[in-house]
């Protein structure tokens, strides 16, 4: 089950998503967080965020809403104290990054670079799906340009063989265009999805449930447009609209089926997330059920079924 | 022990995710107490310490877990170690957790959280419990007394079905004061109106509550009040109980003086009252105080 992803290869395609198995330790109670293709961490900003008021989550039909607001230690405390946890505890670490301006993004990859565990890092994830604080609050992730932006500065702060991936916000007209612009940019993958935006009303009270007002929507409500998006990206590349770069598909997996649908797609490694509140051996245990189903499929390999439902159109 | 019964934890972790049994569901007032076979479990609990359990079956549409602090625990029963619950069916989670019959299964992640600390002298204590918030609060009773210390119990709810576990106080209390909001059992109340009394006449040195947030910020403002500590199990909707949504957090404040939005999951559900910043909380909603570190800013986020 062993993946490429740019120049860096992970034994398992399985990996959790950002902001769903906090820094390590947590889910290091409950599994052998090695076993992990990658683990992925909350996405960290420049500086300390208390995050927003509660509540912040809403339970909806097979999924939730949240409002966290990127809660963290700040880049800095982030080095010192979860990385080096991390590299201690001897995960491969895919560290997802955010930032309020494209030069804060560069400020933390910048921080990230230079700290004594980054040889902990097999990768970064550009969550290019938070408000755009100079462009009215405008997500990153939503203008082709502003992606490309934040992307090139993040390629510039990294050496060549750290793998960067641009995380791509499902809720977008044309989530191609916007793959185009981060590759071209200099992204070396493309993680798709992140939660969509929306909003419950508490109907006891009748005002917004959660404290954020609207969130991101997740879990297994969001599989099949985590499906499309991956399908109408691997499908650019299959046609040389894109170059073809490693995707790694996140968005509503609970079992070892839910990842396959993805790879089927076009997805080359999977994350899981909200299943992860569910059953906190998900991450593992999805991966065990996608090896047992690739090969009683045949597959001898995970990357022969990478995008091969493209070529069996009903 | 039940054979459908499997372990998936690291070693020494603290924590199982276990099927557990359901061996014996009964209604109590308004509640219904589950008791659980859940193999592992039993022995690493504490007083204070609560479950998540999974709700709705394997295919269940209800994805996040369910929040119960452990009523009691039985390492070694006639079935293998056991976990009792207390639970008010408000929602769909509770709802369907009260509907099982003998023998169904559940998914059980748990001891979590952070137990009540016991004095380590014999102080003379006293235990408030609002509504099934009382759950927790026999288990510490049989601690504290097992230390030496002096055990009075207060108990209150809005009315006489929703008090829980009145009876059983006798045996672990010393005291049992009773409340009610409508009269309909004991003195017609709040705890908060017999607390003074019940910590004077006792000289009692620590205060331990578990109920709703506005009865835990009086439990601590009366304590504070009469020279004792207060330390309060809160009770914060959490999605994943296992520290990795961020969705339960608290303004608390730390040794060091400055409030952060910590997890109550995992650095609660105890803490001590005067380190909850209570001003935050205003109708179901909790502010991040101005003065927390990483606060929004003016223009921020
Ligand atoms: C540490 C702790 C101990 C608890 N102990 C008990 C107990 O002993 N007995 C008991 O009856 N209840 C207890 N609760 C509250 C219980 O968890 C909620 O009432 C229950 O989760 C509501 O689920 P639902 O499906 O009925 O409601 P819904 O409103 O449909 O739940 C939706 C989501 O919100 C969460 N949620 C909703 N209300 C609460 C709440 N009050 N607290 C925490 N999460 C909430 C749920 O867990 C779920 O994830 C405790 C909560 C915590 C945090
Ligand atoms: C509570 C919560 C917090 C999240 N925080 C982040 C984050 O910090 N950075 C990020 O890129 N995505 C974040 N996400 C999005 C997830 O990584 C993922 O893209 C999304 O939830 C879809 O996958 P899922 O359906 O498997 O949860 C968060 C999701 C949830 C539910
Ligand atoms: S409930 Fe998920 S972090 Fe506390």
């Amino acid at each position: 089950m062993s993946v490429r992803l740019g120049s860096v290869t992970l034994p398992s395609p399985m990996m959790t998503a950002s902001g769903c198995a906090a820094n390590g330790r947590e889910l290091a109670r409950f599994f052998d967080i090695r076993e992990l293709g990658a683990f992925v961490t909350k996405s960290v900003m420049a500086d300390p965020r208390s995050g927003r008021g509660t509540p912040r989550m809403a339970e909806t039909p097979a999924g939730m809403l949240n409002s966290i607001g990127l809660q963290g230690p700040g880049i800095s405390a982030f080095v010192d104290k979860d990385l080096a946890w991390l590299k201690q505890a001897g995960a491969r670490t895919l560290v997802s990054i955010a930032g309020n301006t494209s030069g804060e993004f560069a400020d933390v990859a910048a921080t990230l670079r230079s700290s004594d565990a980054f040889d902990a890092v097999v990768g970064v994830e550009v969550n290019i799906s938070c408000p755009n604080v100079a462009n009215r609050g405008l997500v990153f992730a939503c203008d082709p340009m502003a992606s490309a932006k934040v992307v090139a500065l993040v390629r510039e702060q990294l050496p060549r063989d750290t793998p960067v991936f641009a995380k791509l916000t499902p809720d977008v007209t044309d989530i191609v265009g916007v793959a185009q612009a981060c590759v071209k940019a200099g992204a070396d993958g493309l993680t798709m999805i992140n939660t969509l935006l929306g909003m419950v009303i508490d109907t006891d009270r009748l005002r917004p449930q959660v404290a954020g007002v609207t969130g991101g929507l997740s879990g297994p409500a969001i599989r099949p447009v985590a499906v499309r998006a991956i399908w109408q990206t691997r499908a650019a590349m299959l046609e040389g609209r894109l170059p073809t770069v490693p995707i790694i598909g996140v968005g509503g997996v609970r079992n070892g089926r839910d990842a396959l649908e993805l790879v089927a797609a076009g997805a080359s490694a999977v994350q899981v997330g909200t299943a992860t509140f569910n059953d906190p051996n998900a991450p593992v245990r999805v991966g065990r059920e996608l090896a047992e189903l690739l090969q009683d499929k045949g597959f001898e390999r995970l990357t022969d079924a990478v995008g091969v439902a493209h070529g069996r159109l009903a | 022990m039940s054979a459908a019964t499997t372990r998936h934890t690291s070693q020494g972790s603290g924590v199982v995710q276990v099927t557990g049994e359901l061996i014996a569901t009964r209604r109590v007032g308004a509640y219904h107490h589950l008791t659980f076979v859940a193999p592992g479990l039993a022995e690493l609990a504490r007083p204070g310490q609560f479950v998540a359990l999974a709700v709705g079956g394997d295919t269940s549409a209800t994805l996040l877990r369910r929040c119960f602090s452990i009523h009691k625990v039985s390492p070694s029963g006639t079935y293998g170690g056991t976990v009792d619950v207390v639970i008010s069916a408000v929602g769909p989670g509770t709802r369907w957790l009260s509907t099982l019959r003998a023998h169904d299964e559940v998914d059980i992640v748990g001891p979590l959280g952070r137990p009540f600390p016991l004095p380590t002298e014999p102080v003379a204590c006293v235990l408030v419990g609002g509504g099934y918030g009382s759950a927790p609060l026999f288990w510490l009773a049989e601690a504290l007394r097992e230390r030496g210390c002096h055990v009075e119990l207060v108990l209150g709810a809005a009315t006489e079905s929703k008090l829980f576990g009145v009876l059983e106080a006798r045996r672990y209390g010393d005291g049992v004061s009773v409340t009610t909001d409508d009269g309909s059992a004991g003195t017609k109340g709040w705890v908060s109106d017999v607390l003074p009394d019940v910590i004077r006449r006792t000289s009692a040195a620590v205060v331990y509550g578990c109920g709703p947030m506005g009865m835990l910020k009086s439990i601590t403002d009366v304590a504070t009040a009469e020279g004792a500590v207060a330390q309060v199990a809160v009770e914060e909707s959490m999605a994943c109980g296992v520290g990795v949504c961020m969705t339960c957090v608290m303004p608390v404040t730390g040794n060091d003086g400055a409030t952060r939005m910590v997890r109550s999951c995992v650095e609660g559900p105890v803490f001590r009252g005067d380190r909850v910043r209570w001003d935050a909380f205003v109708d179901g909603v909790c502010r991040v105080p101005a003065d927390t570190v990483g606060a929004p800013r003016v223009g921020g986020h």
